[in-house]
């Protein structure tokens, strides 16, 4: 029997090299059967899978006639330039400090990057636990900061917990700008736009543990497109690519789940009430998408009081001055990274022009940092 | 009330004296420190290696070691991979206003036993309290003075094709669990910084092998940073292999929950090694003999001597390149 068929996915981590190897060229050659010379292109969403596809070099085993395009699933670079100039006008305006996480803080806005405001004084700090945010506040009540929250439904419960603990304790200078996204209304946005004629889709492992494979049903059935959620192992990936080209090229539309180890179909109930107590569904401003109905989080109405946009209204209009990044098209799919001019010249992860660069899921950091052969 | 570090303990008066004559003295005094001059005074001969090196870490205490016991180790390290036998250091604490005294000692404790246990002593320090806020409760800067034996500076060997790559041990520890730490999650007894002393195995191996060509301690930016530095300076390509990489579990699973790369994180008490093929194994062997590298590993190999550049053969059998740090390492939030 073949070793495709009689690893066990969920007990896979115990297998030896040798047979890692093995199974690989087993599916590898498998998948290049299937692909055959017809072209094909599917799309990642999640960015951690961007990640590990280029870490494990994928695409120099498959075939290039089987094209896997990164999409806007890296919850860093989606954050709009309008939201990073809105925070940086905050502090200016309102001298609140900021208390942010990730690696937002390397983020180029339109004019200048949070880090930026911290080398000019500013009080900007980067925790790696959001509830660390009630300590600094709690530290220091004469002053008034902000908690910017990003991140998919997989990051939300953890900032729902937080504000839930800083209602309990009464905090009055502690408040909460939502920049939380929601992943099926952009992946709905992208089928709209038909920018890029996708056969099938790599669905996001860590959004769908929340979510559950239910979320992307009805997107699979109006788009007659294949999703097929994977896990983040090199075998999860290549196990799922070859399960996706199957129901493609059968044309079987629909949500498979071969991240079973992980994923149920309800999705995890007690992060999804607990994200409900604390938000409601809301518009987003996506970059590259822009503004997405349905696809952002705000605070309800028990959390209102701590909503910063609220609380500290901008005097001014914020003009947004476009830059030369092409981040919102790499976000897209519509090009890859290096067809940006800027991509390894003047735009690198030192020295990043766009959030692609930025942050370690991001598409172009990807590229540049694994696949420059 | 708990006793604290004042803003006019720094300043050079009263309180600064005690500090001195009671604290330092009692955890650190030796014949030179105890002369209390404005200069340690000491005479030595032959080739020497001097470093500097500065300690910023959060939490200041962590399982493994502290910031004193590790200021300790990582100059001592930095002196003991270019093959000097670390003789002096000196500790310049430039604490933050707030710091508890009770802390202080702890540190002071640590360093006391750090540097007795490798034999070195403190010999000049100083200190300076800054303002709330304008610190971290403590950094602490060194400067570490080394004697090398002629035997043991592999400065001229020629790093060439075919020659090996060898890690001390498991990589990756002290960054990822530092990580774990701030990202205040709970974790077993055996998940720690592999903080230590790498002389203790680095010293005995350079006197045992001429083929030991190039040594360096894998700090910050881990592995693959020390072997594009490599890369780099020798213009050569190096290729090595997830699969033989040493890793425990927890690091593996770290890593995984935190999308940061064990090639990347940083050690605190492993070193890589470049050396003759002819020797590998019985530098392997030899190696095993110490607590500290007794899980040495030929990862790789250098395979040519054309370009500056690393290869990683992962674990599913595809080759990509291995970069060097780039930027910070934080957690991924997807
Ligand atoms: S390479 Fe840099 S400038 Fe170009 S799209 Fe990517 S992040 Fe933007």
């Amino acid at each position: 029997m073949s070793l495709v068929k009689t690893i066990n996915l969920n007990s896979m981590f115990n297998y030896d090299s040798q047979s890692f190897k093995l199974f690989t060229k087993e599916i590898v050659d498998k998948i290049k059967e299937l692909v055959g010379d017809k072209e094909y292109v599917i799309m990642e969403f999640c960015g951690t899978h961007t990640h590990e596809i280029s870490r494990y070099a994928l695409r120099s085993i498959l075939p290039k006639n089987l094209e896997l395009r990164s999409g806007p699933g890296c919850p860093v670079c989606v954050t709009a330039e309008e939201d990073i100039d809105y925070i940086i006008n905050l502090v200016l305006e309102n001298d609140l400090g900021v208390i942010t996480f990730g690696d937002i803080v390397n983020v180029p806005g339109s004019v200048a990057s949070l880090s930026y405001l911290r080398a000019m004084g500013k009080d900007v700090k980067v925790v790696y636990n959001p509830m660390e945010s009630i300590k600094i506040a709690e530290n220091n009540l004469n002053k008034n900061y902000v908690l910017v929250g990003i991140g998919f439904e997989t990051t939300v419960p953890m900032l729902a917990h937080t504000l839930i603990n800083i209602k309990q304790k009464g905090l009055k200078n502690l408040f909460y700008l939502s920049l939380h996204k929601l992943t099926p209304p952009a992946t709905i946005a992208l089928l709209n736009s038909n920018e890029v004629k996708l056969d099938g889709i790599i669905g996001p492992g860590h959004v769908s543990t929340i979510i559950g494979t239910k979320a992307w049903e009805d997107i699979a059935y109006k788009y007659k497109i294949p999703f097929v959620i994977m896990g983040f192992e090199p075998q999860d990936m290549l196990f799922g690519i070859y399960v996706l080209l199957e129901k493609i090229i059968n044309k079987e539309y629909g949500v498979w789940n071969t991240y079973l180890r992980s994923v149920r179909y309800e999705g995890n109930k007690t992060a999804l009430d607990l994200i409900f107590k604390v938000f409601r569904i809301s518009s987003a401003n996506w970059r590259g998408l822009g503004i997405i109905p349905d696809s952002g989080l705000e605070l309800n109405d028990e959390f209102k009081e701590y909503d910063v946009k609220l609380r500290f209204p901008l005097t001014k209009e914020i003009k947004v001055r476009k830059t030369a990044c092409r981040c919102g098209d790499v976000l897209r799919g519509a090009i890859k990274p290096y067809e940006c001019p800027l991509f390894a010249k003047a735009c690198k992860p030192s020295s990043p022009k766009g959030p692609c660069m930025v942050s370690s899921e991001g598409s172009c950091a990807a590229y540049y940092l694994y696949e420059m052969n | 009330m708990e006793k604290l570090v004042l803003l006019s303990y720094g300043s050079g008066g009263e309180l600064m004296r005690e500090l001195i004559e009671k604290d330092y003295l009692k955890y650190l005094s030796n014949p030179i420190l105890d002369e209390l001059l404005d200069s340690a005074v000491f005479e030595l001969s032959g080739k020497l290696a001097f470093t500097t090196d500065s300690y910023v870490i959060t939490p200041i205490f962590f399982k493994g070691g502290d910031i004193g016991s590790l200021s300790v180790y990582g100059t001592a390290n930095d002196l003991a991979v270019v093959g000097a036998k670390p003789l002096f250091i000196s500790l310049s604490f430039i604490i933050e206003e707030g710091l508890p005294i009770k802390d202080l000692h702890k540190i002071l404790e640590s360093i006391s036993n750090a540097s007795k246990g490798i034999n070195v002593n403190v010999v000049t320090g100083d200190t300076k309290v800054v303002e709330k806020n304008k610190g971290d409760k403590i950094f602490i800067n060194t400067a570490g003075i080394g004697v090398i034996e002629p035997n043991r500076d592999w400065r001229s060997r020629k790093v060439d094709v075919d020659d090996v790559v060898i890690v001390s041990g498991d990589i990756g520890e002290h960054g990822l669990y530092i990580m774990l730490e701030r990202l205040g999650m709970k974790t077993d007894e055996i998940v720690k910084s592999d903080m230590g002393y790498v002389g203790s195995f680095v010293l005995p191996l350079l006197d045992n092998f001429e083929g030991i060509k190039f040594v360096r301690d894998a700090t910050r930016g881990g592995v693959a940073t020390v072997l594009n530095e490599i890369a780099y300076k020798y213009n050569v390509e190096i290729e090595i292999e997830e699969d033989l990489i040493p890793t425990k579990d927890w690091v593996l699973q770290a890593s995984e929950i935190l999308g940061i790369d064990p090639l990347y994180s940083a050690n605190e008490g492993k070193v890589v090694i470049i050396a003759d093929k002819s020797q590998a194994q019985d530098i392997i062997n030899f190696l095993k003999k110490f607590e500290l590298s007794a899980n040495a590993t030929i990862i790789g190999k250098i395979i040519t001597n054309k370009k500056p550049r690393v290869y990683l053969l992962t674990k599913i059998g595809s080759r990509r390149i291995l970069e060097s740090l780039k930027g910070d390492i934080l957690p991924r939030i997807c």
